[in-house]
């Protein structure tokens, strides 16, 4: 159970970090809410409600990507991955703690996000909340990973969209036709495939993006 | 076969044609060096038994 | 000099079929595939000469996820079992995924263009997963480039080619499913009838390609073997 532990201190440290320097969460906030104006501008008059559907999840990969760009960034600075690698803990678990301050980090954005989207556009269905809180699993396991990768390269923030966009592909395909169609349930069952299969194989191999 | 087929057909095949001389060409040479870094090592192997036989003969 | 060596000069000696031989049975295949392809098989019954070029497309396609499967394979072994030159094979293997992938992406645009008259097709899954995938791949050129050679480089891409994997299929069943509700299938195609010639140009051809990829990658990885070793004598000449 120590393994618990040390997730959940990880998770506490980048929470309190944020809690402290409130960059990131208020960005993400503004930064998805501008997004929407520009969707509204975007769009053509004569543009259903589907296509908005569509655009929301542009705004959540996005929003998304911002905040995992900036996950890494205090490891980076003040090179406490080496401290962390040198900490008797399993190494995913610097993964697995990552990954929940991230996700409390999106989810925040999307309880302001998800209401104000509901206001400029039109109602939210449950099938479309489901396919969120679904689909902010794989964006944050797949994400942290990814992330933690991109920190150690040369070009850094430059790449993180460049590796995540193509893996972010099948969950926006989930993601849009939970919202758009009848029958959600093959979506939302496809999401919840690609948590699985992701968070497996990312908490299986994490320990080899930070040792060597 | 009508005309554009023709033409399709020698298309291909003339594609085909170039990529497989270059490979048999890019084989041949890659296999050659092989057997040059082949040779090289070998030399270099016996130099450095030598100088270590040099050495031990000079230590004893 | 000497633990170097036994890594790197046993190349010629692991791989069983020398190089030679290889680009030969490429050659004869190949020709034969040609002739099979577009002398001996029947036309299509609804499309004609130009269901030809799938043969060639099909056969591109499997052989690119076979290099890809086998760069994720590559990965796995320099993870778990920490074999020395894996991860060469791998960025290699890679390395030839992409060149027919691309492939792939241009032979189904020819096609495209000359059944249905767009040089692009969403509703052809293939063609999208491919899309997909070159993206993946091409992020994972990035990836490695970005990277100082080592150990940690090394690390980087085997993990990444085997997030490559878990993403074909997870892909092929996402794009499916987007067809069914976001994309209607507006153009529909009929599959070939499989039988006699048909069958033996298809499965000559799969092969040929096949052998060609393997001859391919096995040239390019010998081609860097050579320049490690080359590099390595020059530093013990030095």
């Amino acid at each position: 159970m120590s393994y618990v532990r040390d997730v959940g201190a990880l998770a506490r440290k980048d929470l309190l970090l944020e809690l402290r320097a409130r960059d990131t969460l208020p960005a993400m906030l503004l930064f998805v809410v501008a997004t929407f104006v520009v969707f509204h501008f975007a769009l053509p008059a004569s543009a259903s409600d589907l296509a908005a559907s569509g655009l929301l999840w542009v705004a959540i990969v996005f929003t998304a990507l911002l905040g995992l760009g900036r996950a890494f960034v205090p490891e980076r600075e003040q090179r406490m991955l080496d401290g962390l690698v040198l900490a008797p803990c399993d190494r995913s678990a610097i993964w697995l703690g990552k990954g929940i301050a991230t996700l409390a980090f999106l989810g925040a954005a999307e309880v302001v996000a998800l209401p104000v989207f509901a206001l400029f556009f039109h109602g939210l269905s449950a099938a479309t909340i489901a396919a969120v809180v679904l689909a902010d699993l794989g964006i944050c396991a797949v994400g942290t990973f990814l992330g933690a990768m991109a920190v150690a390269t040369r070009a850094r923030d430059l790449l993180l969209p460049l590796l995540f966009l193509p893996l972010a592909i099948p969950i926006v395909i989930g993601g849009v036709g939970a919202s758009v169609v009848d029958a959600p349930g093959r979506y939302l069952g496809f999401l919840a495939l690609y948590d699985a299969l992701f968070v497996l194989v990312c908490w299986a191999t994490f320990e080899y993006v930070v040792t060597e | 076969m009508s005309t554009a087929e023709k033409y399709v057909t020698a298309a291909y095949c003339a594609i085909f044609a170039l990529v497989l001389v270059y490979v048999v060409i890019i084989a041949l040479k890659v296999q050659r060096l092989e057997r040059d870094v082949d040779a090289l090592e070998e030399r270099v192997a016996e130099r450095d038994e030598e100088q270590e036989r040099e050495a031990a003969a000079v230590v004893g | 000099m000497s633990r170097e060596r036994a890594e790197f000069a046993d190349v010629g000696r692991t791989h069983r079929i020398p190089l030679s031989t290889l680009a030969a049975a490429s050659a004869v295949l190949v020709t034969l595939a040609l002739v099979l392809v577009f002398f001996v098989a029947p036309n299509d019954a609804d499309q004609g000469f130009s269901q030809r070029i799938f043969y060639f497309h099909v056969s591109i396609a499997i052989t690119a996820y076979a290099c890809f499967g086998l760069g994720a394979w590559k990965a796995l072994m320099h993870l778990w079992k920490r074999d020395p030159r894996a991860d060469l094979e791998s960025y290699v293997a890679i390395h030839q995924g992409v060149i027919f992938g691309i492939l792939v992406l241009v032979t189904g645009s020819i096609w495209a263009k000359i059944s249905w008259g767009h040089w692009w097709l969403w509703s052809e899954d293939q063609l999208v997963l491919f899309l997909v995938l070159f993206l993946f791949y091409a992020a994972y050129f990035m990836l490695r480039f970005s990277v100082d050679p080592g150990p940690q480089r090394e690390n980087f891409s085997a993990v990444y080619a085997l997030f490559g994997v878990v993403l074909i299929p997870v892909s092929f069943m996402a794009i499916r499913l987007a067809k069914q509700a976001i994309h209607p299938v507006v153009f529909t195609r009929h599959g070939p009838n499989f039988g006699g010639w048909i069958l033996v140009a298809y499965v000559v051809s799969q092969i040929a390609v096949l052998v060609l990829a393997y001859t391919l990658y096995r040239v390019e990885l010998a081609g860097k073997l050579v320049d490690v070793r080359l590099r390595r004598l020059r530093e013990a000449t030095a």
